[in-house]
Formats: C-alpha cells, structure tokens, sequence
C-alpha cells in the first residue's frame, strides 16, 4: 500500500499518505460489514500501549534540539494555553448550543461539554508528522506545531481525567479547579522527570557496553518502552516522560554506541514507527464503519466550526502576546500555517472511545470526533500543501551538512554568548552557555565511555563526516563526488614541497601496494562473513578508516602506473607561467574529488626555489582532459597527444638527483592523515 | 529601578536612536553599561572588557574585544584598530546585533544579512586585505577548540583545511591544479553561510527595562567562574 502510494507521484503530490490510508480502512471496513463480520474497532489498549509509543520515540529521539530549545517558550504556551484555551472556548459553545431547545441535546450538561472539548482540542502528533513531513515546511513553523502537539499531552491527559472525575461527581468547587492545576503540574513535571531519569539510566548502560554491542539497540528501546509503562502507571504524561527520555538519552548514547547500532537504532524506529501509523489510520478508517453512531446534525457541524474558529483565534491571541517576547518574531504567514495545522487525530478517536458507556452522549460523541477528525485530516490536510506554495512560505532548506556551516555555528553561539556579556544580561545564550560546561565538566564524565567526552561538538562532528566519507568509500570503491569540482588540496595550500628520488619512490610505491593487499583482503573476509561484526575497535578508529582510504586510493594509483610502466620521464611544465607548475602538497584525501573514469594520476614536481621543503606527500589530481600533466613513469599513451607544454628535462634532472631532504618522512606521509 | 529618569541627552540618544536603530531605553541601559565598564569615563578601554567575568572562559574572547576596537565596524569605512572607543562606536558595534524589524522588505532583509556577515568577516579577516586566507581560518578554528587541549591543534588544522577546501569547491568550482586559491573574499563567505539565515540567528535581546545592574553588582562581587575553572585545571 505505502509502496503503491509512493510510486505514483501525482497521488502523493495531492493526497498526504494520511488521508489514503483512512480510506482504504473505510474500504476495508466496509468489506467486512459486507461480508457480514463484525469488524474490529481501534481497542484503546492497543492503540495506547503499543501503536501510540514508536511515533513518540521516533519524534522524540531525531527532535531536532536546536530549534526546539531555541523556541520552547513558544512552544509552550501554544501547547498550555492555546490547548485550555480550545477546550474551554469550545466546551462552553457547545454547551450554550445545546442549551437551545430546538437541538435537542437539552439533556447535555456542562461537564460532559467541556469534556467533549478537551478531547477534541488537542493538536495529534501522528496527524501532524503524517501531513507535516510532505511539505517540508520551514524549520521554525514545523517545530512549532510539532512541539505543540507533543507537548500538549499533559493538559490533554489532566483535563480528560478531571473532567471524567467531575462529571462521575456532578459537582465543581474552587478547591477542585485548584487542585487540577497542581495535578497539571504534577503530570507533566513527573513524566518528564520519569523520563530523564530512564534517560540516564540508558545513558550509563550504554558507557558499558562496549563489549556487546549486538544488544545496544536493544538497551534503548526496552529503556524508553519503560519510560512510558512507568509514567503511564502512575497516571502521568506517557508521552512528555518518551520524549524526555529521548531527548536526554540521545547525546550520550550516540557517543558510546558504535555506528552499526547507531544505524539499527534509527532504522527500526522508522520502521515500528511507519508501521504503527499505517496501522492507526487504517483503523480509524475500520472503526468509523464499525462504530455505533449517533448523527446529530448540528453538533457535529457546531463542533467542525468552532473547531477551526477556536484554533484560528487562539493562535493570533497567543500570538500577539508571545510577539512582545520574542526576538524574531512570527509573521503573519507562519500564524496561519500553525492555525491551519492544528490537526486532529487517532488519539481524540481513542480517548473518546474510553469514555466508558455510561455517558449517554458518548455515541455521539464518538461520531463528532470522528467527523473532526476526517475534516481536519483529509480537508486541511490536502489543501495546505497548495497553500503553503501559494503563500510561498518559506521552505525548509535541503542542504547537506556542510563543515562551514558547522564552524560558524559554533563560532556564533561563542560569539552571542560574549556580546551578552558585554551587554552585562543573562540571555538565552548565556544559560546554554552554562548548561553545556555543566554538561561537560560533570554529566558527560559519568555517562560516556573511554576519553570521548573530553571531545568537543565540531571535531565530533568532522569525524562523523569523515566516517561517513570513508564508508561511502569502502563500499563504493571511490570517493562520493560531493561537487562536481576539480579543486584539491593543492589549489588552497601555498606551500611546494621537496622531490622524492626515484628509487624512493619504487620502495613507496612496494610498500604501498603490499600493504594495500593485504588490507584488501581482510575487508573482504570480513564484509561477507554474516556472524561476525567488524571489530568494534577497528571500526571506531576514524583514523584507521582514513588510512584504508589512503590505501584503496594509492592501490588505484600503483596498479594504474603498473599497467603501464614506462621509464621514459617527462616533466611537468604546462604553463608558461613562472610560478611552478604543479605544486605538492599534502594528501588530504577527505574532500578529494574525481570522477569514476578520470586517471588519478600522481606528480612529482620541483618546487619553487624559494619555498621552504616541506614534508613529502603523494598528492592526487584530476586532469581536466585526460592529459597527465606530469608523469614519471606514467603512459606515453594519451600524454603525448594533450600534453600542453614543453618539456624541460633540465629541471627534471635537477629534480631528481637531489635527494629528498625528508627521507625518513617521506615513508610515513601517506599514511599520516591531519 | 526607574531606567526612564536618566536619560539626560535627549538629543543626543535622538541622533544615536536614528543612526543605529535602538530605542531610548536601550540607549539608556546600554550607556549605564558603558559607565560600568569604563569606570564612568567616557571611552572604554580593551582592558575595561577583558575584566568581564562572563568573558573570562569564552574561547574566541580575544577575537570578540578585537572587533570592538576594530575601525571597519563603526561604519565610517575606517581601517585599522584604536585603542578606545567612545560610547557612539560602542553602539554602533551592538547595533549588528539587533533583530530585524517585523515587517521589512526583502532588500532591507538583505541588507542586514550582508552586514552581519561582514562583522563576522571582519573578525576572521585580520590583516583586513580582504580575504580570509587559510592561516587566519585555521586560527579561527585553533580558536574555537582552544578548550580541548592537545588534540585540538592537529584536528583543527584538519578541520580548517577540509573547510576551506569547502568554500573553493562551492565558490569556484573548477580550478586547474597550479591556480592557487587566495583565499576567501566577501563574496565567497556570502555564498556559503547563505543557508545559515543569519538575521534569525544572529541576534541578542536588547533590554527595554534596566534589570542590569542588580545581576551585575552581584556577579562581580562574587566571582563563581573560578570554581568551573578550578575543576578544569584539575582534569
């Protein structure tokens, strides 16, 4: 089903996944009812205990943090407010209406209302994920209402219990408004703390696992699983103490686990968590058909308006205040994406169908909730795409992770983090500041394992890319053609550096290649063998991934000037320029790039008379045409054809007679990676 | 604590407000911050900011002074470095830190963007010859992992390298293997920090109501950096 969605494009480009998975339940459904059976209802059970947590965890482990903590106050108060402000403005409409003779819901009281209401007005993160993920919304507008509809779980959880309780009851007093306000704060603030705590139980677990690493993933999921049995349990936010969990878990875990677990970790919870929401809708979609219902016509269209009208004006009211607090504040396009994203989702549907069946309204309940439900899924969900083009809200930004970028971050947090100093106030920058020294001198010592915590932010990230390089290199046998540009290491670096004699390089070029092989050969044992996985140390030691690098590249080079052996010497000189003509540097071979069928080729070159020998490295080029520009011992082949200069055998001869004054460093260079 | 009874230079705060965007309040406070700093004098001095508590374990401290006193800041199309600056550059270098207004246009936007970005070149650009060559990014980065002990200095040179190597691939695309890459001008850094938004990001709170001097009075009395330090030191 998932698979036929996405293959025809102009569906997907229409239709979110969402809307046509409840489709096919109703399809489905009605099959069934068809075929005489009685088909199976969304049991809250299940949808609670088990269809409900993987979405969560999937959220709440990739949350992306920044954004997220930049905007938590925000985020908050759409999350509190605006979700009291839903349940209470609609509760009481409702109940004005139903006040009116002429409905006929005379019988409807008060409670049952603002019960209704609190169940209807909560933002669903399932709904919200489902439609979210296919506009690519701009960062700050999808972290808004994504936060929302995380966060506002504890009200959702601490006004459904009151008002359950109080319509059992029949009667509110002041204490009991009280009293609800502190078991708010006492569900959300628990869960969260249940959940860090789990948080940093799986955080230490994870420093010792070093030796079992087959079970890592394992330790994450049973973790945050109990995270949410636990807080459930005691009646607190499941969904706060998930996200919590994640949230505090994920910095350490990722720094002591190895990268095939990292790997297993996020593709199941891709995985569980696409399959519980298929699995939601589609039963949304069974259990509309299923479910008895009581169609009252004005209700339910009452409920779909001010629905919309509640969420409309919450937001330009939370707005307007939160404006005067915020730095950047938010235009008028955002409001209207996060009012017209307030989705409604499976667990409205649930929570309704807990009512148990005392409530005399519940069937009609059930059927309002469903038809808001539908409404908000399938009409907002399909037109706010076209809208978010037509209104040309910014996007959000589909770029690769690029060093600079990370450079200038971390430069800019040091930075805003000074000029607040300056400026003498205690701003965001200021306590972020705190809370990462706190972080290092004391949290990360107790949770990651070995010397990783001394490790700052940007060297982790440039080993991950660098790691990532490598893989990519191993597997694909060259290096991944970032841009397509022809710019190497020697084009930024002004320095030349001394000749290698050529019996040095004969000895080079042994060691290499014996060296090579034999790597080679053990990579490929090892990649095929199915129970054993790469040596954990092996594997972590980035610098031993650069080395095979190295190595596959120089096996590339030495086969290829094996192939073609010559002893006749020609000399770089394709410029008439003064300068040198091809400068060596050192091999740098991370941002290296080449295309598949260029020769790489390798150059000796003399170096300027002025600078200063350097340390010697073979150094790698693309030839734009396929000349080699300076070659000893390279193809007379192609050479000769496109070969652009004179050949000056003078300074070859000067070149290689001299020996090269790094002798004993020459060896090491290749394998010496920055 | 009454921010409003002391703005004595109305005229003045009405030529600073028009010239760098803040209102009379923030002036306000802000001048307070400069009497602070300079000791109720009235230029401030480099020592006067490296006496800064909060400043004390910023790892690009020396870099963040630096720009204060740098000329090409103050928007006068001055060069070079001064030893003092007056409470109108003071200003004038905050000013790069404000937030866009609400409601501006997509030029206006730009041009906040081009001149954030030209802050932060001119604090990497040393030399001030316009480019940002790779020493001066390596230094950069030495900087930025100055915390990290040892293993710092060899990875940051990695880091910078791959970096600039970065910035040449995006900006030039093509160079034949003897063309050398000076190094990277204004231009260039536009293209790559194109993504990053700067107007959004790089912006502090400018208060409108004096809450300054009750944290400050504290902060200086009693010194609490030490104690983070001690515990580094130790490790």
């Amino acid at each position: 089903m998932k698979l036929g969605f996405h293959l025809i494009p102009r569906l997907s480009g229409v239709v979110p996944e969402s809307c046509l998975l409840i489709v096919v339940g109703l399809l489905v459904g009605g099959l069934i009812k068809v075929i005489g059976e009685e088909p199976p209802v969304l049991d809250s059970q299940l949808f609670f205990l088990c269809l409900l947590p993987p979405i969560i965890l999937d959220a709440g482990y990739f949350l992306p943090i920044r954004p997220f903590t930049e905007n938590v106050g925000t985020i908050l108060v759409f999350a509190v407010i605006g979700t009291l402000w839903n349940a209470f403005f609609m509760g009481g409409l409702l109940y004005a209406l139903c006040q009116i003779e002429s409905v006929g819901l005379s019988g409807v009281d008060l409670l049952s209302c603002l019960l209704f209401g609190s169940i209807v007005s909560a933002v669903d993160p399932v709904a919200v994920l489902a439609v979210f993920e296919e506009i690519h919304i701009n960062e700050l507008v999808h972290i808004l209402v994504f936060g929302e509809s995380l966060l506002n779980d504890a009200v959702t959880v601490v006004l459904y219990n009151l008002f359950e309780e109080f319509s059992k009851v029949g009667t509110v007093t002041v204490l009991d408004v009280f009293l609800g306000v502190v078991c708010f704060f006492v569900v959300s603030l628990g869960g969260v703390l249940v959940g860090a705590i789990y948080g940093f139980l799986a955080a230490f677990t994870s420093r010792f696992t070093s030796h079992t690493r087959v079970i890592e993933p394992l330790f994450v999921f049973l973790y945050s699983y109990m995270a949410y049995l636990s807080s459930e349990m005691f009646h607190l936010s499941g969904i706060m103490a998930l996200i919590a969990c994640g949230v505090v878990m994920r910095p350490y875990v990722e720094a002591n686990i190895s990268h095939k677990s990292y790997t297993t970790i996020k593709y199941f919870l891709k995985m569980w968590s696409s399959v519980s929401e298929t699995l939601i809708f589609i039963f949304l979609g069974v259990s509309t058909v299923a479910g008895p219902h009581a169609w009252n016509w004005t209700f339910v269209i009452t409920t779909v308006i001010l629905c919309l009208v509640s969420r409309v004006l919450g937001v330009i009211g939370l707005t307007f205040i939160i404006n005067k607090f915020r730095i950047v504040k938010l235009t008028k396009k955002d409001q209207f994406i996060v009012a017209y994203g307030g989705l409604r989702g499976a667990i409205a549907f649930s929570l309704g169908y807990l009512l148990s069946n005392s409530h005399q309204m519940r069937n009609l309940f059930l059927t309002a909730i469903i038809t808001v439900i539908f409404f908000t899924v399938f009409v907002q969900g399909m037109t706010i795409r076209p809208l978010v083009e037509l209104l040309a809200v910014k996007r959000k930004k589909e770029s690769k992770p690029s060093i600079n970028e990370e450079i200038h971050t971390e430069f800019l947090d040091h930075l805003l983090t000074g000029v607040e100093g300056v400026c003498g106030h205690y701003g965001h920058y200021h306590w972020k500041e705190k809370l990462n020294r706190f972080n290092k001198t004391y949290v990360k010592r107790w949770l990651i394992a070995g010397e990783n915590f001394k490790e700052p932010e940007l060297i982790a990230f440039y080993r991950k890319m660098e790691l990532k390089q490598a893989i990519m290199l191993v597997e694909s046998g060259q290096l991944p053609s970032a841009l397509p540009s022809t710019i190497s290491m020697q084009n930024i670096q002004p320095r030349a550096i001394p000749r290698v004699s050529k019996k040095r390089e004969e000895e080079i070029r042994r060691i290499l290649r014996s060296n090579l092989q034999n790597n080679k050969q053990k990579m490929r044992s090892r990649s095929y063998s199915r129970h054993t996985l790469f040596d954990a140390d092996e594997e972590d030691n980035v610098s031993e991934v650069r080395l095979r690098k190295t190595k596959m590249e120089m096996d590339r080079r030495v086969s290829v000037m094996e192939r073609r052996m010559s002893h006749y010497l020609t000399v770089p000189a394709n410029r008439e320029s003064p300068r040198p003509g091809v400068r060596r540097v050192r091999f740098e071979s991370d941002n290296q790039v080449y295309s598949a069928d260029s020769v790489p080729t390798v150059h000796f070159v003399q170096p300027s008379p002025l600078s200063t020998p350097d340390a010697v490295s073979l150094e790698e080029e693309v030839p734009k045409r396929p000349s080699l520009k300076a070659d000893i011992g390279e193809p007379r082949g192609n050479a000769s054809d496109n070969h652009q200069g004179e050949l000056d055998y003078q300074r070859l001869a000067r070149c290689l007679s001299d020996p090269g004054p790094n002798k004993d460093k020459e060896e090491d260079d290749p394998f010496m990676s920055c | 604590m009454g921010a409003l009874q002391s703005l004595p230079d109305e005229p003045e705060y009405r030529d600073l407000s028009e010239k760098t965007g803040f209102s009379f309040e923030q002036i306000g406070i802000l001048h307070k911050r400069f009497k602070q700093l300079s000791h109720n004098e009235d230029t401030l001095r480099r020592d006067d900011l490296n006496t800064i508590p909060d400043l004390a374990c910023n790892p690009i401290r020396t870099q963040i002074i630096e720009a204060f006193f740098d000329k090409r800041n103050f928007h006068q199309n001055g060069e070079g470095t001064v030893q003092e600056i007056s409470f109108e550059e003071f200003l004038v270098v905050m000013s790069h830190f404000r937030p866009p207004a609400l409601n501006m246009t997509e030029e206006q936007r730009e041009n906040i963007r081009r001149e954030k970005l030209r802050f932060l070149f001119n604090m990497h650009d040393t030399d001030n010859d316009g480019t940002i060559t790779l020493e001066e990014y390596r230094h950069v980065v030495e900087e930025l992992l100055s915390r990290s002990g040892a293993l710092g200095k060899e990875t940051a040179k990695g880091i910078a390298d791959a970096a600039m190597l970065e910035v040449a691939s995006i900006s030039v695309g093509h160079m034949e293997p003897d063309e050398f890459y000076e190094g990277i001008t204004f231009e260039h850094f536009l293209k790559i920090l194109k993504d990053i938004e700067i107007e959004t990001r790089m912006n502090i709170r400018f208060l409108n109501m004096d809450t300054t001097n009750l944290c400050n009075d504290w902060r200086q009395e009693r010194p609490q950096r030490q104690r983070f330090e001690w515990l580094e030191r130790k490790t």
